[in-house]
């Protein structure tokens, strides 16, 4: 399966698990991204499928002083 | 996993309140939250005009979009800061957003208003671009309310946020800013109440309503974000809270109910006198106000420089413009 990472990375891993696993292998920690597949949101437990494409969105932003 | 209230797919967990909900049941949960927030702490009251601070990242787009789907009627306020690319996306998202809903916005550009945008204005006095960001956004957000007739200035301001900026202050004991930390500040003479409705909202929860509201916000960061210490007191928080869920809202919850009272009465904690600064009128505990002095400090070496003409005097007052909602 095809996984769009935060920073235009274009991964291929293996799909047929829960997306936690997927998560785990790329050294991602699940609070601070959203992960989409089409135009729904993922929760960690669902199982991504060997023809998919996740994109993971960043969900942290940062540095500004006060407005966010 | 299934949505608690329906037979539906989850599409956002909240692990910390033992909940799953699909989209429908997510965007009204959010919602009718934001409203509970606000009236839990007086947060916006009857005869109030509130102003939302707008950067069009997701938070503050977000924000605007639930106080208006409550019923508020929230005019927004844009700061262009001149960081090249990344600043004018923002001000396109930003006219995008309030053209579509037909929402008020008042846009201020500091390079317009002072000369210089952030780049130059780190430049010139030597100081990291954050710094002089972060004071002179928080300067006109009061500036542009004290002028326009806003009394309550809105933030998107987050849990991870407000988690992270308690963590630094604890990790040197700051002592002074430790008691003035919390989802509301009062209003005084000369300053607007600040309010944050979203502070018990974790980042992922913030972007799981902006991406299933379908709001195009700038995903991108600013780039002087990079290394900001912020993100690391983020990342330190979010991997205690991947083991245990609830360490974000627990640490910051508990520390506004039983760690501030105390602090602030340990500490003699009293409401400092406020001035009028000698430059702009702005409220200031000196005589001249930080923004002014900053400003006027800039102002010197950027002559020098030759950034800016010999000439050209600093005028404090912010070159405000009314973006109808046809423009932009």
């Amino acid at each position: 399966m095809i996984v769009r990472a935060p920073e235009k990375r274009e991964l291929e891993v293996a799909g047929n698990r829960p997306l936690e696993e997927v998560l785990a292998e790329l050294g991602i920690n699940p609070e601070t991204v959203v992960v989409v597949r089409g135009e729904e949101l993922l929760t960690r437990d669902t199982r991504v499928r060997e023809e998919d494409t996740i994109e993971v969105i960043s969900a942290i932003s940062g540095g500004h002083g006060a407005l966010p | 996993m299934r949505c608690r209230k329906c037979t539906q797919n989850a599409q956002v967990e909240l692990r910390r309140h033992g909940l799953a909900l699909c989209a429908a049941h997510y965007l009204e949960w959010f919602e009718a939250q934001t409203a509970r927030a606000i009236r839990r702490h007086k947060m916006i009251r009857e005869g109030d005009r509130v102003l939302v601070a707008i950067s069009g990242g997701k938070d503050s787009l977000a924000l605007w979009e639930v106080l208006t789907r409550l019923g508020y009627e929230a005019t927004g306020l844009h700061i262009q800061l001149g960081i090249g690319e990344y600043s004018e996306r923002a001000y396109e998202v930003t006219t995008r957003f309030a053209r579509e809903r037909g929402l008020p916005l008042i846009v201020v550009d500091l390079a317009e208003s002072y000369g210089l945008g952030v780049p130059e204005l780190s430049l010139a006095t030597g100081r990291v671009a954050c710094s002089g960001c972060g004071l002179s956004k928080r300067y006109l957000m009061n500036e542009v309310a004290r002028e326009e007739g806003f009394n309550v200035v809105a933030t998107g301001h987050n849990l991870d946020d407000e988690a992270a900026v308690l963590l630094g202050n604890v990790l040197r004991w700051q002592t002074d800013a430790l008691p003035r930390q919390g989802p509301v500040l009062p209003e005084r003479e000369g300053l607007a109440r600040r309010i944050k409705p979203f502070y018990l909202f974790t980042e992922r929860e913030v972007a799981s309503y902006a991406l299933l509201r379908r709001i195009a916000y700038q995903h991108e960061e600013c780039p002087n974000a990079t290394g900001a210490k912020s993100l690391l007191y983020k990342e330190a928080l979010n991997r205690l809270e991947e083991r245990m869920p609830g360490t974000k809202q627990a640490f910051l919850e508990q520390f506004l109910k039983k760690i501030q009272p105390i602090l602030a009465e340990g500490l003699g904690a009293q409401e400092v006198a406020l001035k009028e600064c000698e430059r702009c009128g702005a409220p200031t505990t000196g005589e001249t106000c930080a923004f002014c002095r900053l400003w006027d400090q800039a102002y010197r070496r950027a002559k020098k420089r030759k950034l800016l003409p010999e000439s050209r005097a600093f005028e404090p007052r912010p070159r405000a413009r009314r973006v109808a909602p046809e423009e932009g």
